[in-house]
């Protein structure tokens, strides 16, 4: 039997307010266990929530940026459940009205085609503390520095139908919220983390299947081998005649499986009501406009810009835009060196490759924006080729000095002088008769063999351009 | 001097007849001799209220004057107080010692009164006698036999018997009104949002509210001053600018208009109490004020939401007694879920567990619409009532509770001891301020009189018990036993 894949993913994202949802404690991360935890955080008796506004701009922002229904009276609710590291025994989240209502994603996938996925809601709620079980024996530690932080849930239609929609979705989602500047988002540090719901139907069904939830996978390769292990698992039931049951998995990575966590018997019902400590947050027109007016460009918007502007092709311009700092960067690799294509080239392989390779961010380049522009502008003006500008980009690595300095303390600077090149020409055409004679029968292609000997001669130093012309016109 | 108003006590000290360690000393004398009977305190604090009434009169000799500066109070104890015993009468907090001070406790010290004391309540708020607190009931100053009403039974029987000259309650559903008519007091609940609930440990989050009890609507006033007004660690308190609530006590009351429910007269209302109160709307009547009967419709249905809403609420803010950061927590607990259920079944008293179980059902999947939801809707209808009520009259009056303090131990029933606060859970539903003032005496017990105002109208409320006040004595009246003990004839 066919089988098609209905994928859900929730997403949580650790707003970056200075200070928690609902207390005055730093968010800070790194902290010595239990130094950012207030009497409130630590739900000492009479203590009472109120509410950070800074989380509900950078929600509504969020709402703005993906077009959505932003919602004018969001409510908290209580979600009551036992736990060492949920001090209050409850959580406070947004049930029935949350602030950001429905909206919508564009991604683009490998095939270049634009898949239109549906944001159902997000909302706003505070984060759990953690608990420790390792470093103390036959106890738990609990560490509240976490609790109470400002999180947002990003709810997304069951729209998706692969591994490869979902980490596409899940790398759109992450752009916009680093564009919007709303949270670090860093899957490794637990400020984005993502649940996947997963189902399988036979092909061409309309009812969803029985669906298992995977929690908390920390990177987008997990999330897409998780999904493929999981589909493979639901299919092998299916297919044995069995039935899947609804329940909360895990994925292990070293075994690139997924296992139980918890079972029905157990499911919590987790009585949420509206949450009397907290009013209802209203909000107007004018709050949202206000919003929306201090939205930055955003990532579909710049990548049009960057076609326009700088004649790119769509996929690169789809790289480029592929992070804030890299766009930012870009764009002034682009606009200084005067060569927006030889940036684009430049910035998105040579720059792009460097920096993966190193596992470094653009904050960690050592080639600022700003050499690399000189790099390139000194292509442009034939002080260097483009392949000894390959090599300066090597030393400018390690070697903090001026772009100019370089080339010049490496002898690297391009030779124009035609009387240099004449010498180079003459005695290349001189120690290759045979060549020479296949170009004058009118082998054309020769050309580049001789143009070739030349550049070796010159140890990759004369001017390319000046050799071709010169080398014809000799052979004539 | 002890059995004085706080206003008779301020200006004795403003005047210099009296210092503030005298009469701290005479009431920490006055607790010594009586707690050990009445049970009204779980922490007496005689080093640091000496202190205190210490630093009061000095103070005062550098120039200082405020209305309560060094008078002596105590505090309920589930107000949070900085570096002293905070239980809230349950023994799931015997020994919790709060590192911060409630925003009421806060502003008290910063009108330089003196703490006295903690005082024995319901435990977590959740009772109607006084009974249900780990630290044993408390008695009835006016007969011993008798409980002093809950859950601010301690602070009501403390007033009543001199052992301070004012305390704070808290009232979710007629815990300030029904004490204090039970021990003769005044005690006063004002508007949801009018005083900070920050450090005050929570029963039900959109009932609660703080409030004074003391000897006179004057005191009551004088407290009000001080605890009311905005504060921002608490989400639900109003900014509303705090009037000076003595500023309209004199106001003639001719021309007033009086409600009177007819539900509050129905049946259930013992007899004295009906005449107790049919008196004293005679005696409004003399000063100008009309009466007119008013339709509570849905009244009858307050008892039952409230016991939806309450607990559903309690049953949430209740769940951080988990013993995993400070409380009691059950010996050697094998594990997680055994720490939980022995910490919980072990430090939470029956009426507690009760009360948390049916909040806990009320919120359940599957009946959430039928109560919770369902409750919900019947505050805005119960709301309604008093707002188109309030169109036709200034004032509703009518009993605080039906009938006088009943016999310690002879409730055992929970619903007929829900059933305690027929009269004043509405007042707590629709948000509303509303007073008890004593208005008579049967059978050697007192009596209560409920005034209930517009929202934000506790000056309205405070004027009609004044006036009320200025032309009767019952406010005045004494147990006998009390009189005995202040060795007066």
């Amino acid at each position: 039997m066919e089988w098609e894949t209905v994928i859900g993913l929730e997403v949580h994202v650790s707003l970056s307010t200075k200070s928690k949802l609902f207390s005055g404690s730093s968010t800070k991360f790194g902290a010595q266990p239990n130094t950012q935890a207030s009497i409130f955080d630590c739900a000492l008796p009479g203590t009472l929530p109120v509410f950070n506004e800074e989380a509900l701009r950078m929600a509504v922002r969020f709402g703005v940026a993906i077009g959505a229904e932003i919602g004018k009276r969001s409510v908290f609710d209580r979600k009551n459940y036992f736990y060492p590291d949920l001090p209050k025994g409850y959580q406070v989240t947004q049930l029935d009205f949350p602030t950001v209502g429905k909206g919508a994603l564009t991604v683009t996938l490998a095939d270049g085609r634009e898949k239109v996925i549906g944001v159902t809601r997000a909302h706003i709620e505070e984060n759990a503390g953690k608990s420790l079980h390792e470093e103390f024996s036959g106890m738990s530690g609990i560490d509240l520095n976490r609790a109470g932080e400002p999180l947002l849930e990003i709810v997304s239609e069951p729209e998706i139908t692969c591994a490869e929609e979902a980490v596409a979705y899940l790398k759109k989602l992450h752009t916009i919220i680093r564009y919007l500047d709303i949270s670090d988002a860093i899957m490794a540090q637990g400020s984005m983390r993502c649940d996947v719901n997963v189902s399988i139907r036979p092909k061409g069904a309309t009812e969803l299947g029985t669906r298992a939830e995977i929690k908390n996978i920390n990177s987008f390769r997990f999330v897409e081998k998780a999904i493929h292990s999981e589909v493979a698992r639901q299919q092998e039931i299916l297919e044995d005649g069995g039935r899947i049951i609804q329940e909360t998995r895990r994925y292990n990575a070293d075994k690139d499986e997924t296992s139980s966590m918890r079972s029905k018997e157990v499911a919590n019902d987790y009585r949420y009501f509206p949450e009397p400590d907290l009013l209802p947050v209203v909000i107007d027109d004018e709050y949202i406009a206000a919003v929306t007016a201090q939205l930055p460009e955003l990532p579909d918007a710049r990548k049009a810009r960057f076609i326009e502007d700088y004649s790119l092709s769509n996929y690169d311009a789809g790289v480029l835009v592929s992070s804030r700092e890299l766009a930012e960067y870009y764009e002034i690799v682009a606009t200084s060196s005067g060569d927006s294509k030889l940036a684009a080239n430049w910035v998105s392989q040579d720059l792009l490759g460097l920096l993966n390779k190193n596992n470094w961010e653009i904050a960690d380049s050592p080639i600022q924006a700003e050499r690399l522009a000189t790099l390139i502008a000194r292509i442009k003006d034939n002080t260097i080729s483009g392949k000894i500008a390959k090599t300066v980009f090597e030393s400018m690595i390690s070697d903090e000095s001026d772009v100019d300095a370089i080339i010049e303390s490496k002898g690297l600077k391009q030779v124009t002088d035609s009387g240099e090149i004449e010498k180079l020409v003459l005695e290349v055409i001189e120690k290759n008769p045979a060549q020479v004679q296949q170009y004058k029968d009118g082998k054309e292609q020769v050309i580049g063999f001789l143009v070739g000997q030349c550049m070796q001669l010159s140890k990759g130093k004369a001017n390319p351009a000046q050799v071709n012309e010169l080398l014809r016109e000799k052979m004539q | 001097m002890i059995n004085s108003t706080v206003a008779e006590i301020s200006a004795a000290l403003a005047a210099g007849d009296i210092s503030s360690v005298e009469i701290t000393q005479a009431y920490l004398d006055r607790i010594a001799t009586l707690n050990g009977e009445l049970n009204a305190f779980i922490t007496v604090c005689e080093d640091s209220a000496l202190l205190a009434a210490k630093a009061a009169d000095e103070a005062r000799a550098n120039g200082l004057d405020s209305p309560l500066l060094g008078i002596p109070l105590a505090h309920k104890d589930i107000f949070c107080t900085k570096d002293i015993l905070t239980t809230c009468g349950s023994r799931m907090l015997h020994d919790f010692v709060s590192p911060y001070n409630a925003t009421v406790v806060e502003r008290f010290n910063d009108a330089g009164t003196v703490l006295l004391g903690k005082t024995n309540m319901d435990e977590f708020a959740m009772g109607s006698s006084n009974e249900t607190s780990f630290f044993g009931d408390v008695k009835n100053p006016w007969n011993t036999e008798y409980v002093p009403g809950g859950s601010s039974g301690g602070s009501a029987a403390a007033v009543a018997a001199d052992l301070c000259a004012m305390a704070t309650g808290t009232d979710t559903g007629g815990s300030i009104r029904q004490p204090a008519a039970f021990c003769g007091v005044t005690g006063m609940k004002p508007s949801y949002g009018r005083v900070s609930r920050w450090g005050m440990i929570a029963f039900a989050s959109s009932l609660d509210q703080a409030g004074p009890l003391a000897k006179s609507a004057e005191d009551a006033a004088l407290m009000l001053n001080v605890m009311s007004g905005l504060d921002k660690k608490d989400s639900t308190s109003i900014d509303r600018p705090v009037e000076d609530f003595t500023a309209s006590l004199n106001q003639p009351l001719k021309g007033i208009r009086i409600g009177v429910p007819k539900q509050h007269f129905a049946e259930g209302l013992s007899r004295e109490v009906e005449q107790a109160v049919s008196a004293a709307l005679t005696e409004y009547e003399k000063l100008g004020a009309i009466i007119k009967e008013v339709d509570l419709t849905n009244s009858h249905l307050s008892v039952s939401a409230y016991y939806v809403v309450a607990p559903a609420e309690a049953s949430a803010n209740l769940s951080r007694y988990d013993g995993v950061r400070y409380g009691y927590r059950c010996e050697d607990p094998v594990n997680l879920e055994d720490m939980y259920k022995r910490t919980r079944s072990e430090g939470f008293g029956e009426e507690v567990k009760r009360r948390i179980m049916i909040g806990t059902y009320a919120l359940s999947a599957g009946f959430y619409e039928a109560y919770y939801r369902k409750a919900q809707k019947i505050r805005r209808l119960i709301k309604d009532d008093f707002d188109r009520a309030f169109t036709e009259v200034d004032v509703i009056i009518g009993p605080t509770s039906p009938h006088t303090a009943f016999k310690l131990g002879s409730k055992s029933d929970p619903v007929s001891m829900y059933l305690e606060d027929i009269y004043t859970i509405a007042v707590n539903l629709a948000g509303l301020p509303a007073a008890s003032i004593p208005v008579g005496i049967a059978n050697g017990l007192p009596m209560g009189m409920q005034i209930i105002g517009k929202y934000f109208d506790e000056a309205k409320i405070l004027n009609v018990a004044h006036q009320f006040q200025q032309h009767t004595d019952w406010h005045k009246q004494k147990s006998p036993a009390i009189t005995a003990a202040n060795g007066e004839s």
